[in-house]
């Protein structure tokens, strides 16, 4: 398990506005704000169709709140976390009409969190539409354990739940929202290379 | 054709071997002096009579202690079993498809009774006689994926088909070669194939989902993939690779001969009646280097491919620590005499 | 590859269920069970006429019970290359025809949370066997057929026999067309949509659901051509060396097979995009009918989808 090039990355098309939608359904997380004032800045019109779920996670102290309620969208949630913006966005999906699309922008395991619960309501994956802002950081499960490890920026990564120093493979699971981790020393035990800023 | 069915390990003390017999039938991956990528699919015609391929599902000695193996995976680790929901039908399907044609091709071991959709299922090597209702769930001690694949040789996936694309959403996978199906489950083929390279710069993989989509009831396809294992272990998978992995490192010049297996995946694909999804069946076989030499025309060749392996694939496949020292070994065994087209012994 | 495995079979009934729709039940040659499929497939069917070999798909209504029988349901269109009139006029019980195995190109996702089946006249055979899928899986869903009037509700009655009032119809005669508009704007998440019929009438039903801001993954439609006949011609296969003439009641393939090369296939009908083949050169202006080359590929000028597409002019050169 030497190999990283590897080319299961998920691509992020970006967050453009579905104009044939008669509803959008956005997520938010962070500097994701600011993709959301990009695209429907572009689209006003779509506004009044549009409920906007937002947690300012890790752009907390910045004042995107404030721009995204001047937006005047139909319904705008600020809530306090990443899970509680989920939970929400789940009693929403609940009752949701096909005419929805839903976007998420942010960092890589929120637009993972927001994609599982659009599939877990029937939304194809590929009619989401995503764009990545913010930090680099990964979620990565180890494969040995299956503990999940937010916020991951360096390779090797010590896992958070069984300790085993994991490579961070470039081999994502859209079901999981996350990062397969791998032993990096099982063939060189106690041979662990310095951890790498990576994912900043 | 009775089998005489093995008593052996595949962990542990390691007491896997293969007969005279298994050796000559050991489905040799390489038909040429030199290996790469390609897309090589064939017809699943069919083969030579005793030979892997002699019919659709091959069991042989090893069934019974194999099976032992997947029992043990299942208990230290069940999500080596998982199917997504959708896939209830496609697992129906896969009984029918394994429990016909064991029972066709070995009747002495294995009798499928159908009356309607009330069936009875004789497992004679394994002690099991059970009657069940097809498409009902609730008659068998397992789901019926799982209740199939604990009782056949070789590793599932079930594949599903929509919009134009193939989704690995259902799978008994406990023999793998690297690749976890807890992580990949729900994948698409792109996603999945993801980890191979080469294969994308090459379009192979383009080409052969175009190929897969198409794939005809009926009309089944196999190909031969192949990797090398130190100790003839069953379970190499990504979940236990902190445990086998430093097998990798104890190889040496003494024991490269009985430590080193070519490990061959004989895979097929059928597409399914009631479900149009995909069954992707992953059969492995395993020769360590002493055995293999044994036919001398594969001591040739395969001293050839893998001293001219690209790096790359070297790496990729795992190779890199012992292959220098099993490229030594074989050369003692290649004389440098020319080789005869096609897999088989001369 | 060609179409694959072939099974020869013998016609057991028919019934004439509308003025221009007869349902044709087809049983083994040697009397083994018809292979299960999977709602959604169709089966080509191979007509020998006087001189020629007409291959036509057709999709499966239903299988026996016992296995025994499948049922097609056929139009009559005499505008056609004569496979149709062939299998009304010339085809009687006892006829013996050849078959190839199912295959699918219209499969329910099975993902879906719920199932919106549309059909319009003949193109409730596919939408028949989906709903009989859905109704044994225990899936939510609802059927819309549109028809020219009663008379022509070939599956009318049997489809309210068996499915109820999830099932609703719509007669031309009365001016009853089915409403996208009101259908479609309050389905549940994760509905998907089945079409077949007319061209113009998916055309519509497509657009209705776009409009009502129903993503693409989420519409599905089986666009089945019968090949089109048309102005002969003559026909080079380079490979082969063999020339030979495309006669104006032959498709391309057709005349392919004729000539006795194995070309491949699946759908017969401009879907699947299995006998894409390579234009070496061509006099004259291609005249592409099919649904799988992008217009691009069309404009080219050197791909051509054998089984409905053909030349207007006078020499085709295949890669063959």
């Amino acid at each position: 398990m030497l190999v990283s090039n590897i080319k299961s990355r998920p691509v992020y098309g970006g967050l453009k506005v579905d104009v044939a939608a008669r509803r959008h359904l956005v997520a938010a997380e962070g500097e994701g704000a600011l993709a959301v004032i990009d695209a429907f800045g572009a689209h006003p019109e779509a506004l009044a169709r549009t409920t906007l779920l937002y947690a300012a996670g890790g752009s907390a102290g910045e004042d995107h709140a404030a721009r995204l309620a001047a937006f005047r969208p139909d319904d705008l949630f600020v809530m306090p976390s990443q899970p509680t913006l989920i939970t929400r966005l789940n009693v929403i999906l609940n009752t949701a009409t096909m005419g929805t699309r839903l976007y998420a922008a942010g960092v890589e395991g929120f637009i993972g969190s927001v994609v599982a619960a659009g599939m877990a309501h029937g939304v194809d994956q590929a009619s989401i539409r995503t764009e990545h802002r913010g930090s680099l950081a990964r979620r990565v499960q180890c494969v040995h354990c299956k503990g999940m490890t937010e916020n991951v920026t360096v390779s090797p990564v010590t896992c958070s739940h069984c300790g085993i120093p994991l490579l961070v493979r470039d081999h994502y699971s859209r079901r999981l929202g996350a990062f397969q981790g791998v032993s990096i020393d099982a063939e060189t035990p106690g041979d662990v290379p310095p951890a790498e800023e990576l994912y900043a | 054709m009775t089998i005489q069915f093995k008593n052996e390990t595949f962990r542990d003390d390691f007491t896997f071997s293969n007969s005279p017999e298994a050796i000559q039938r050991f489905p040799f991956p390489f038909d040429k002096d030199e290996y790469m990528y390609a897309v090589n699919i064939e017809q699943h015609m069919p083969g030579p009579a005793k030979s892997t391929t002699e019919f659709p599902i091959d069991i042989d000695e090893h069934y019974v202690s194999e099976m032992r193996d997947r029992a043990l995976v299942l208990k230290e680790d069940p999500l080596r079993c998982q199917a997504l929901p959708h896939m209830l039908t496609a697992e129906w399907d896969l009984v029918e498809l394994l429990m016909e044609q064991m029972s066709k091709h070995y009747p002495e071991h294995f009798s499928l009774t159908r009356d309607g959709d009330k069936w009875r299922w004789v497992n004679r090597p394994l002690g099991i006689d059970q009657h069940f209702t097809f498409g009902d769930t609730a008659t068998l001690p397992y789901p019926p994926m799982e209740y199939v694949t604990r009782q056949c040789q070789g590793d599932f996936a079930l594949i599903d088909q929509r919009n134009d694309m193939l989704w690995m959403d259902a799978g008994m996978i406990t023999t793998q070669a690297d690749w976890s199906l807890d992580f990949d489950i729900g994948m698409s083929w792109t996603e999945w194939h993801g980890p191979v390279p080469l294969a994308h710069e090459m379009g192979v993989m383009d080409r052969a989902l175009k190929f897969m989509l198409n794939l005809q009831q009926g009309r089944p396809v196999r190909r031969l993939n192949w990797t090398m294992t130190i100790n003839p272990r069953l379970d190499t998978s990504p979940e236990n690779y902190h445990k086998w992995g430093i097998d990798r490192t104890t190889v040496t010049p003494e024991n490269v001969g009985d430590k080193v297996h070519l490990r061959v995946e004989l895979q097929a694909l059928w597409r399914l009646p009631r479900s149009n999804a995909i069954v992707f069946s992953i059969r492995a076989y395993m020769i360590k280097m002493e055995e293999l030499v044994t036919v001398p025309k594969w001591g040739r060749r395969l001293h050839r491919v893998l001293r001219d392996l690209r790096p790359e694939l070297a790496d990729y496949k795992g190779l890199t620590r012992f292959r220098d020292m099993t490229v030594d070994y074989l050369a003692r065994h290649d004389d440098g005499a020319p080789t005869s087209p096609g897999f088989f012994p001369d | 590859m060609s179409g694959g495995v072939e099974i020869g079979v013998r016609v057991v009934s028919i019934e004439q269920a509308t003025p221009t729709v007869k349902r044709f039940s087809l049983a083994a040659r040697d009397r083994s069970p018809l292979p299960v499929f999977s709602a959604g497939s169709h089966v080509v069917v191979a007509m020998d006429a006087d001189d020629r070999r007409i291959k036509n798909p057709y999709s499966l209504i239903d299988r026996s019970a016992d296995g025994s029988t499948y049922r097609i349901g056929v139009l009559r269109t005499p505008q056609s290359r004569g496979g149709s009139v062939f299998m009304h006029d010339r085809v009687e019980v006892g006829s013996e025809l050849t078959i190839t195995m199912p295959v699918n190109l219209f499969p329910l996702n099975r993902t879906g949370r719920k199932h919106l089946l549309i059909a319009g006249g003949i193109g409730v055979t596919p939408i028949y066997a989906m709903a009989e899928e859905l109704a044994r899986q225990s899936f939510a869903y609802e059927i819309h057929y549109a028809m020219r009037d009663a008379a022509h509700g070939a599956f009318a009655d049997e489809l309210v026999a068996r499915h109820g009032d999830k099932v609703r119809l719509y007669r031309d005669d009365c001016q009853e067309v089915i409403a996208v508009d009101r259908i479609l704007p309050h389905q549940p998440l994760g509905t998907h949509l089945y079409v077949c019929g007319p061209e113009g009438m998916i055309d519509a039903i497509l657009k209705g659901g776009r409009a009502a801001g129903w993503p693409e993954e989420n519409l599905h439609a089986e666009r089945f051509l019968a090949p089109p006949g048309g102005s002969p011609f003559a026909l080079t296969l380079a490979k082969a060396g063999i020339t030979t003439e495309v006669r104006s009641d032959q498709s391309l393939l057709e005349a392919i097979e004729a000539a006795g090369v194995d070309a491949p296939f699946l759908c017969r009908g401009g879907a699947c995009g299995q006998c894409e083949t390579t234009v070496v050169s061509c006099d004259g202006e291609l005249v592409h009918n099919d649904h799988f080359l992008s217009d691009e590929e069309k404009a080219s000028g050197t791909k051509i989808m054998t089984c409905v597409s053909r030349l207007k002019g006078r020499e085709l050169v295949l890669d063959l």
